[in-house]
């Protein structure tokens, strides 16, 4: 049984249809990326399967259960893009707040160290750089020690370096056994990371496969040029279906 | 369960004493104020038997517990709701109730704060003399009233933009405060505001909190309390309507 799955979802807002059909599953275990460019469509079914939005048809699983259910929550961690985190709690007290709502947590020192966070965690959230901040909001996803991990473009606007560092404990969070959605428009990242990939553009699943199959099917040598190959090929698909 | 709860309050109550514009100017203005109009300058109006000091301890009990409130949850979740914060809570099992029981505990603090600090004031300086049974009725009552405005709050922070929340917070807590009757007493003015008070939460209030104070009140205490009741729930379900509707924004 998949961890995570979403059966012919779509998600129409107003006039927008921002996903046309969507099947995707997670297997336990593996990091599937899914991975488009900006607009496609990649948070909305992250927010479906968080159960902050509701598919306007099919059907949205996490552990079995309605992804807005106690049931689900409860085996997940997520970190999504947040503008805004409250700047006057300490580190430790953030991770202190979310892992009481949870009945298993990782002992607090634990999830310090897993994310990186020694020897920070009694500064304010508001004095931290931004790739330390990204770290609390991964601790504060990994806090509950979750089987299911969904992230949300993770290290939108980091360094390299800070941008490494997130990938070292997303790799030692998927070797303890953890499952992870990871949406992405890096494609390095999700060459570095994923199992699996899932093109996703303008609301339809484009491409799917182990990156090395997607390069195959495609005919080339990265990911980023077999990337291009597959939007050019469903634009000019779609601009057929058009006319 | 209650660990939760208890969690976040303690976590809430902790960001917001730390950010100072919530709780230094939450504190300070009422305080100002009275120190200015309820002592220093009290004796250049009188308010027929009752002393201002006395009677102002009502009216700006009242205008604290109305700021204290309305920024916590109007500012508070308009930030949150609006800068993504409220979606990652969302998406967490935190109990919705903990979040909103959480704003509450820091409105109830912060209003229980800032009217004890005002009593305080107007009994050793302002010579306020009341029984015992009186000071803490007119304490509860006003500290009470951190229900009804935490809907109204609640209200404004379902519809606020989190840049312009702190600004349309000041533009509905201030003329509210002023018209209802919590800066000067409603019988000084003009004809055409008066008809105005009766519409706005906040001058059935402060007319709770004048009439266990004995001062002379409009109407029956009862009517006041049913209207701010009222108000309070009215809110509550536009609130909890916004928040529904919330859930299906389209977002990044």
């Amino acid at each position: 049984m998949p961890v995570a799955e979403l059966r012919g979802v779509t998600k129409r807002y107003g006039e927008v249809q921002a996903l046309r059909g969507i099947d995707l599953s997670i297997a336990r275990g593996e990091l599937l990326a899914l991975l488009g460019p900006n607009g496609a469509g990649k948070t909305t079914a992250v927010r479906i399967l968080l159960g902050l939005s509701e598919p306007t048809a099919g059907e949205a699983m996490v552990f079995g259960h309605h992804p807005a259910s106690q049931e689900a929550k409860i085996r997940r961690g997520a970190l999504l893009q947040v503008a805004k985190v409250p700047e006057t709690l300490k580190v430790r007290e953030h991770i202190e707040l979310f892992s009481s709502y949870y009945q298993k947590p990782l002992p607090i020192a634990e999830t310090i160290a897993a994310a990186g966070l020694g020897g920070i965690e009694n500064r304010l959230f508001g004095a931290l750089s931004g790739g330390q901040r990204q770290r609390v909001l991964f601790a504060l996803a990994i806090c509950g020690n979750p089987d299911l991990l969904f992230l949300d473009e993770p290290t939108v606007g980091l360094d390299v370096e800070s941008r490494r560092t997130l990938w070292a404990h997303i790799r030692a969070f998927v070797k303890r056994g953890g499952s992870v959605l990871l949406t992405t428009h890096y494609l390095e990242e999700a060459e570095a990371l994923a199992h699996r990939v899932a093109v996703i553009d303008r609301g339809r699943i484009a491409a799917e496969g182990t990156p090395a199959e997607i390069k195959a099917q495609t005919g080339t040598s990265g990911l980023e040029d077999a990337f291009l190959a597959i939007m050019h090929e469903n634009r000019s698909a779609i601009e057929e279906v058009l006319q | 369960m209650s660990r939760v709860y208890w969690m976040e309050a303690k976590m809430e109550l902790r960001k917001m004493a730390r950010l100072k514009q919530y709780s230094l100017s939450i504190v300070a203005f009422p305080l100002m104020f009275y120190i200015f109009f309820g002592l220093a300058m009290a004796s250049s109006f009188s308010q027929g038997p009752m002393s201002v000091s006395k009677y102002l301890l009502a009216t700006y009990g009242a205008f604290s517990v109305m700021g204290a409130t309305l920024y916590a949850f109007g500012a508070g979740v308009a930030v949150e709701r609006g800068m993504g914060w409220l979606e990652v809570k969302r998406a967490s099992p935190m109990p919705a109730g903990a979040y909103l029981a959480a704003k509450m505990a820091v409105s109830v603090t912060f209003g229980a704060i800032v009217v004890t600090l005002l009593f305080a004031l107007g009994a050793i300086f302002g010579g306020v003399r009341m029984p015992v049974g009186q000071w803490l009725l007119l304490w509860s009552a006003l500290v009470a009233g951190a229900l009804p405005f935490g809907a109204i709050g609640l209200t404004i922070g379902s519809f606020a933009g989190p840049n312009s929340a702190p600004g349309t917070v000041n533009a509905i807590y201030l003329p509210m405060a002023f018209l209802g009757g919590l800066w000067m007493p409603i019988e000084v003015m003009p004809k055409m505001l008066q008809q105005i008070a009766p519409c706005l939460p906040s001058y059935h209030f402060g007319q709770i909190a004048l009439a266990i104070l004995g001062a002379q009140t409009q109407g029956s205490v009862l009517v006041h309390v049913e209207a701010l009741l009222g108000f309070g729930l009215v809110f509550a379900g536009v609130a909890w309507l916004a928040q529904s509707r919330d859930h299906e924004r389209m977002y990044g």
